[in-house]
């Protein structure tokens, strides 16, 4: 993905070369332009097309933010209700993710998911134990969003 | 011109700060360390984040000075609240700090004691 940006890159400072005038305009359509020769030339790269991977990670934020909202509306609503009959407790979940910054990334999005803390990664980075608020109603729905944060993990890292 | 910034500024911040006062009830009603800590850990993070946008477009409008700091301000919240909340459940289960009676299951318990069987074995070891 690096060197597709790089290349890209430099096909812009070539374009801004050729036109003889240096300014961010030029940059920008050069660099369109550079977008536009790699998306042709894509099947000689081994990764994927990188404005794809761009996108996958602009989705994974935008994720990001809505969960944290939901959860904060969620703890919010929890703490004003005025009789707490919660049953929290600690479950684990067994994930596919094996670099480091992909976990890392997981289990950040699953602490500011709604009702959802982990407490421990195992040491052969397989399983995450997660402390859930309420767990009797939220585990299958958690499981749930859980499956789609890998997924676009995934989608990223892929 | 300048009145609605103040306006709008206001409300952002007046909501952070109302999100912040719900989180430190919470940190008051919940029963256990690690109840506390979701309370704690996402609450705050937004009501930080609410008053540190409200601050940003405070100065955006009314004297028209982007502060980047803000931003980073605002990353650097977000990307190290859950790893804090993280680390202080962990350390509270290491310490044997104890969930509350209404904890349904603990799956985490059976891993620790067979973690602590080998760390004990391997400590005979080296001695």
């Amino acid at each position: 993905m690096a060197f597709q940006i790089l290349l890209n890159f430099l096909l812009a400072f070539l374009w801004m070369i050729f036109e003889s005038s240096f300014s961010i305009n030029t940059f920008l359509i050069g660099y369109l332009l550079g977008l536009l020769i790699l998306l042709i030339m894509r099947r000689f790269f081994n990764s994927r097309f990188y404005l794809w991977r761009v996108i996958a990670i602009v989705k994974l934020l935008l994720i990001f933010i809505k969960e944290l909202f939901l959860s904060n509306l969620a703890v919010l609503k929890l703490v004003l209700r005025p009789k707490l009959n919660i049953r929290p407790g600690i479950f684990a979940l067994q994930t596919k993710l094996e670099s480091g910054w992909e976990i890392t990334l997981l289990a950040n999005l699953i602490t500011l998911t709604p009702g959802t803390l982990v407490v421990k990664l195992s040491d052969d980075n397989q399983t995450l134990y997660i402390h859930a608020i309420d767990i009797q109603e939220v585990e299958d729905a958690i499981e749930g969003i859980k499956n789609s944060f890998e997924k676009a993990i995934l989608e990223v890292s892929r | 011109m300048n009145e609605s910034a103040e306006v709008v500024a206001g409300a952002f911040i007046f909501i952070g700060t109302l999100i912040c006062l719900i989180s430190s009830v919470g940190l008051v009603r919940l029963p256990d360390v690690y109840t506390r800590s979701h309370a704690a850990s996402k609450s705050s993070t937004l009501g930080v984040l609410a008053i540190l946008i409200g601050t940003q477009l405070y100065f955006l409008i009314s004297e028209g000075y982007f502060s980047i700091r803000l931003i980073l301000g605002i990353i650097f919240v977000f990307l190290t609240a859950p790893v804090a909340a993280h680390v202080i459940c962990r350390a509270a289960y290491r310490a044997n700090v104890p969930l509350t009676e209404t904890s349904a299951e603990d799956e985490l318990k059976d891993y620790f004691e067979s973690n602590k069987q080998e760390l004990s074995k391997t400590e005979m070891k080296n001695e």
